[in-house]
């Protein structure tokens, strides 16, 4: 078990962090979040074809880079500490997770493809607050081979242009430019991460395998995006230990107030245990997924996570005092994402009681 | 240094020495001088110069051929505290002449750095230690000495010069406590028992020899005891439930009548943290793979202290009627340190000085905050002038 950052994913770390230091600094995050693309598609592009960030745990006999979630946590820290607004979580985990839970047929290679270099953006078309563990009501339903139904709050539908959509107990490819496919953007709490509504009108759709696909791609979603998380909480603090260090109030940094300092301290200390379970996480899906302990680790780390990063993105608000609560700073971004990922695959709530009875920790009768 | 060496260098000591027939305190020195007693202290030091991760690999393979161990309870101060410090500032001799018998058991130690008037202001001690001819004379007292009942030594933080601004007057000591001059009192803790003393020096004598680090350099030696013991507090290895969760969850699974939903939510959410705690703690060796840690390992202290309050309180209520029952106020003298000993009661009171000792958690979040985070220290008033000048 290796909880540390290997000199390869150092080095991921860095191209990716160069690449959003570049195209997704705050002032164009903010900027871009209220216009009609709110993907940065060519952000998207640069990362998929140039880096290769769109395949690392796709195996090279699949035309991916071979590497592991391992790698994939990596770049979604870096994205979360940017809340680089591109459909990574959409198209690179949760919708090439679920292809590679399928056979792989022609038809899942050439989406694995396209997913892979980031010719097409998939979407896994199930609300983003699924749960893993507990398949959601099918609300898709295969009339006369034709797809009928509705799903709400699918992460990064907006600009994929392949759904996977579960329906009768199968995974189905629809492609988003027939006319009974209607993907309807919210207005979502999480801006940086907008959410559509998905609604099939007798659509057609490729099987592309057993829907068990589904599952299997929101475990590796629950344990990876504890990753993102703590590239929120790590932002919060960093932007706000700097923060307290430049302000001056009673002639003094607010820094050295000691209330202040405390409540940092704290955050300090949560930030090394959740980087830890989610590190773990990452490294345990990547050793045995769908095994015991990589479910074990995934919800561990996603609850724990989960509230490390509101809670961050809580105190970088308030600490940032007035400035912290306008819509120029991006503070609010990061609370957004936070609160946003919170709820994502189930509430930490939610994901305790699916882990109680992995630790033979019954509940009440 | 890799695993498998490893594996095979305990396989021989094991064969060299039967555990099912060799004396227990031969079996320990025998391991030390196999240089597996802590495979990351150096060569001829109990060590093999190997990442302290490894450490688990040697420990396993003895626990499976139930081999003895150096009971660590009852040393954990040495192990924690002392011996990092003497390693790192010991002179040949001292290494020497003090690690093996600390870490067989053979010679138990106590930190003597607390006094009535320097507990978090650790800088403050007053204790004197007087040049005399080639050692000095020790007078002062010493306050909350876990251990020191048992302790055949002491680490020791006193002040050879008062006229300097504090942290500038501080020299660190090995003392021996069957020195005539060293007297320790039970002080009985709110659990019942006296696991912690009074030690009062008259006129104790220090052979210069057992002076550890320059004269006047006492708090940058005893800066890398505290940031040991706040790793060895909250960052041990441990089993997954090895730590306070693992009665609490005991309680959990033996008595389905004390299940509540409520409780059933809290409950798991500490387990949570509890092993992510665990976790923390082995990415910190990871990291730490050698050296000593830094300022950092306190983030582990003081989750560890938290977590313990709020597990004890938890198994507390669960228990409901019995919980309002003790298992026995006797004064003892115990002669070992072991939080999770004894009965629930027992476990939520104990629980109350982890996050005193080893430096309270409010002295741990300034640590943090002003030499992890960089944030700027509060206005000083007491770090330029005189020791002896210095209102008190
Ligand atoms: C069970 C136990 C075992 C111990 N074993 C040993 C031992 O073996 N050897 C040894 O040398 N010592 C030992 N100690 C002593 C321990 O290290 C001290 O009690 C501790 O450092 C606190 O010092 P104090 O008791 O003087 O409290 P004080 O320093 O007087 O603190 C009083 C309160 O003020 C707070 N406070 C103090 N300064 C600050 C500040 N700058 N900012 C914010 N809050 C502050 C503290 O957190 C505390 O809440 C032990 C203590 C306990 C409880």
């Amino acid at each position: 078990m290796n909880l540390l950052y290997t000199d390869v994913e150092e080095q991921l770390r860095a191209s990716v962090r160069d690449l959003l230091g570049d195209r997704a600094q705050p002032s164009a995050v903010l900027a871009r979040c209220e216009t009609d693309t709110p993907h940065d598609l060519d952000l998207w592009r640069t990362l998929t074809a140039d880096l290769g960030a769109g395949s690392l745990h796709v195996p090279e006999e699949l035309g991916g880079q071979g590497a592991s979630v391992r790698e994939v946590a990596v770049v979604l820290e870096e994205l979360g500490r940017h809340v680089a607004p591109v459909p990574f979580l959409g198209s690179a985990v949760l919708a090439t997770s679920a292809l590679l839970a399928c056979e792989p047929t022609t038809e899942v290679r050439d989406l694995l493809a396209a997913l892979g270099t980031g010719r097409s953006v998939g979407a896994l078309v199930v609300s983003l607050a699924t749960a893993p563990g507990a398949p959601p009501p099918p609300t898709v339903e295969v009339v006369d081979r034709q797809l009928r139904g509705a799903v709400r709050s699918v992460a990064d539908a907006g600009p994929a242009d392949v759904l996977l959509v579960p329906a009768g107990g199968t995974l189905y490819a629809v492609r988003t430019d027939q006319p009974a496919v209607a993907v309807t953007p919210v207005v979502s709490l999480d801006l940086t991460r907008p959410v559509a509504d998905v609604r099939l009108d007798g659509a057609t759709g490729t099987p592309l395998g057993p829907d068990a696909a589904v599952d299997s791609a929101l475990w590796t979603a629950t344990a990876l995006l504890a990753s993102e998380q703590i590239g929120v909480t790590q932002w919060c603090l960093t932007t706000t230990v700097a923060y307290l260090k430049d302000r001056h109030q009673f002639g003094r940094p607010v820094g050295s107030f000691q209330a202040l300092k405390h409540r940092l301290a704290d955050l300090f200390g949560d930030l090394a245990l959740a980087r830890a379970a989610a590190r773990n996480a990452a490294d345990t899906a990547a050793a045995d997924p769908g095994g015991d302990e990589a479910k074990l680790s995934a919800l561990l780390a996603n609850s724990l996570c989960s509230d490390v990063a509101v809670h961050a993105a809580q105190e970088c608000v308030q600490l940032h005092g007035g400035i912290g609560m306008t819509w120029e700073h991006p503070a609010h971004l990061y609370l957004k994402r936070a609160k946003a990922d919170q709820i994502a695959f189930g509430t930490p709530g939610q994901l305790r009681q699916l882990l109680a009875p992995l630790v033979d920790l019954p509940g009440p009768r | 240094m890799n695993a498998d060496t490893l594996r095979e260098r305990t396989r021989e000591l094991l064969a060299a020495n039967d555990p099912a027939t060799t004396d227990r305190l031969d079996f320990l020195r025998a391991r030390f001088d196999a240089g597996l007693a802590w495979v990351h202290f150096p060569e001829g030091l109990g060590g093999l110069g190997a990442e302290r991760d490894l450490q688990g690999v040697v420990d396993a393979e003895l626990a499976g051929a139930g081999a003895p161990d150096n009971d660590p309870r009852r040393i954990g101060i040495g192990l924690g505290m002392a011996a990092p410090t003497i390693l790192a500032f010991g002179t040949e001799d001292q290494k020497k002449r003090f690690l093996r018998p600390l870490w067989t058991g053979e010679e138990v130690w106590c930190q003597l750095f607390s006094e009535p008037g320097a507990g978090s202001d650790l800088a403050a001690v007053g204790t004197r230690a007087v040049r005399d001819g080639d050692g000095w004379r020790l007078t002062g007292q010493k306050v909350w000495t876990s251990s020191a009942h048992t302790a055949r030594w002491a680490i020791l933080l006193a002040r050879t010069d008062p006229d300097v601004p504090k942290h500038a007057g501080l020299s660190y000591f090995l003392l021996d406590m069957t020195d005539p001059g060293v007297e320790v009192r039970p002080l009985r803790q709110i659990t019942g028992e006296a696991e912690f003393n009074e030690v009062f020096m008259t006129e104790a004598w220090i052979p210069d020899s057992n002076r550890l680090g320059e004269v006047g350099d006492g708090w940058r030696v005893a800066q890398t005891t505290l940031m040991n013991e706040r790793v060895a507090i909250g960052g041990r290895p441990v089993p997954r439930e090895g730590g306070m969760i693992g009665p609490v969850a005991a309680t959990w699974r033996d008595r389905p009548e004390v299940r509540t939903a409520e409780r059933h939510d809290r409950l798991v959410a500490l387990w949570v943290r509890s092993e992510a705690l665990r976790l923390a703690g082995a990415r910190l060796r990871q990291q730490l793979a050698a050296g000593n840690p830094g300022p950092e390992g306190s983030a582990m202290k003081l989750a560890f202290a938290t977590l313990n309050h709020e597990l004890t309180g938890l198994e507390l209520e669960m228990l409901g009627e019995d919980g309002l029952r003790y298992d026995d106020w006797t004064m003892r003298r115990p002669d070992q340190v072991d939080f999770l000993g004894r009965e629930a009661g027992y476990r939520y009171l104990r629980a109350k000085g982890n996050s005193i000792e080893g430096g309270t958690s409010e002295v741990l979040r300034n640590i943090i905050a002003e030499r992890v985070l960089g944030l700027p220290a509060e206005p000083r008033v007491d770090t330029k002038v005189p020791w002896k000048d210095l209102p008190r």
